[in-house]
């Protein structure tokens, strides 16, 4: 049982940012720019940087809610484990690889050293590229303490996350409420 | 040397928010609805669990201009702040605000450290839906800037008196604002 009532219906995160729409409203905008916005990263790549830092939590709403939406991008909930468990075997490109290494190093905290964020510059990435990461990473560091520290429900059924999934590909963060507007 | 080009006139997090303007914005926003917003807690209450999950998480900026903020609102009790964040001292600060503190840094360490128990004893206490709420997502949001200003290796000025004119200006007018270059 959640730590708070909560009015929403809606399981994990999408209940709190509904009834808390005055904090609400910048978490959407800013998940929003940052995983769907113009980018030169994928979507499916910011969705795996999510995934990197959801999963290392061990926040089970946000782990499975990213893991399938990045599987829509990388192939399945298998490939993505993979990616997660060996960012450098192959099946991303080394500078996506180093990106997934400054997340992991965000997640648990302090300063990222100086010679990670070389060796990814070396691969590739750009400035925009490396804060949008570190700010990816921070931002889910956020969201799987708000979900498991007010103790929030899951959803009662797996089948939920395919539904959240076909949601987040297409329409993105907005609210679901809000769906109807865009569509 | 921070890992991005920043200003070196823009200290902490504001340097990462002008790097990437769209970002900064709702940044912004967020820090002042939590901060400044309408919630049970007063404002020092509020920046004293920033400055307490800040410190918790090593990050220098953070803890410095946080603990600024705080020692403004709190006026001629300031020194709670520097008791509560430097010397686990918490004479100064109620007994709710103390397992408020508590859950913040169940939060800090990890969200499923939060337990029923910690929050009945809250509760028993005398707080709401909105103290917990509060509390929790305060703790998760500085876990966040935390690791944004740290991650990016953020301008951190080395001097205490460099953080109380920033303090002031956190605690009066909040942080959902554009900082005119003279001032910063």
């Amino acid at each position: 049982m959640p730590h708070v009532n909560l009015v929403s219906t809606y399981p994990g995160i999408t209940g709190l940012l509904q009834d808390y729409p005055e904090s609400g409203a910048p978490i959407r905008d800013l998940t929003q720019f940052l995983l769907r916005g113009p980018n030169t990263l994928t979507e499916g790549e910011r969705e795996l940087i999510a995934s990197v830092v959801c999963v290392g939590n061990e926040c089970q709403f946000c782990s499975n809610a990213h893991v399938v939406t990045a599987a829509r991008y990388v192939g399945s909930v298998e490939a993505v484990h993979n990616v997660l468990q060996n960012p450098f075997g192959g099946q991303v490109d080394d500078r996506i690889a180093h990106l997934l290494r400054i997340s992991a190093a965000v997640r648990t905290g302090g300063i990222v050293p100086d010679d990670m964020v070389e060796d990814a510059r070396k691969a590739g990435a750009t400035d925009v590229e490396l804060h949008d990461t570190v700010l990816i990473a921070a931002l889910f560091s956020l969201y799987n303490r708000y979900v498991d520290g007010l103790a929030t429900d899951l959803p009662q059924d797996s089948s939920y996350y395919d539904a959240l999934a076909d949601r987040l590909t297409t329409t993105g963060y907005a609210s679901p409420g809000q769906q109807h507007a865009t569509h | 040397m921070p890992h991005i080009p920043v200003s070196p006139t823009t200290p902490g997090i504001r340097g990462l928010f002008d790097f990437r303007p769209e970002t900064g914005a709702a940044l912004k926003k967020l820090a002042h609805v939590l901060l400044h917003g309408e919630s049970p807690l007063t404002k020092g209450e509020r920046e004293l669990i920033a400055t307490f999950v800040s410190h918790g998480n090593g990050c220098k900026f953070c803890t410095m201009s946080h603990a600024a903020a705080a020692r403004f609102h709190y006026g001629a009790d300031s020194d709670v702040v520097d008791a509560v964040v430097y010397r686990n001292d918490r004479s100064g600060v109620s007994e709710l605000m103390s397992v408020l503190l508590d859950i913040a840094e169940r939060v800090r360490i990890g969200g499923r450290n939060v337990s029923d128990e910690l929050v009945a004893k809250a509760r028993a206490l005398g707080a709401v839906d909105r103290h917990i709420h509060d509390t929790v997502l305060i703790a998760a949001a500085f876990c966040m800037f935390n690791r944004y200003v740290d991650g990016l290796r953020a301008l951190t000025p080395e001097k205490f008196e460099d953080y109380v004119p920033m303090g002031e200006r956190m605690a009066t007018l909040g942080y959902s604002f554009e900082v005119p270059d003279a001032t910063r």
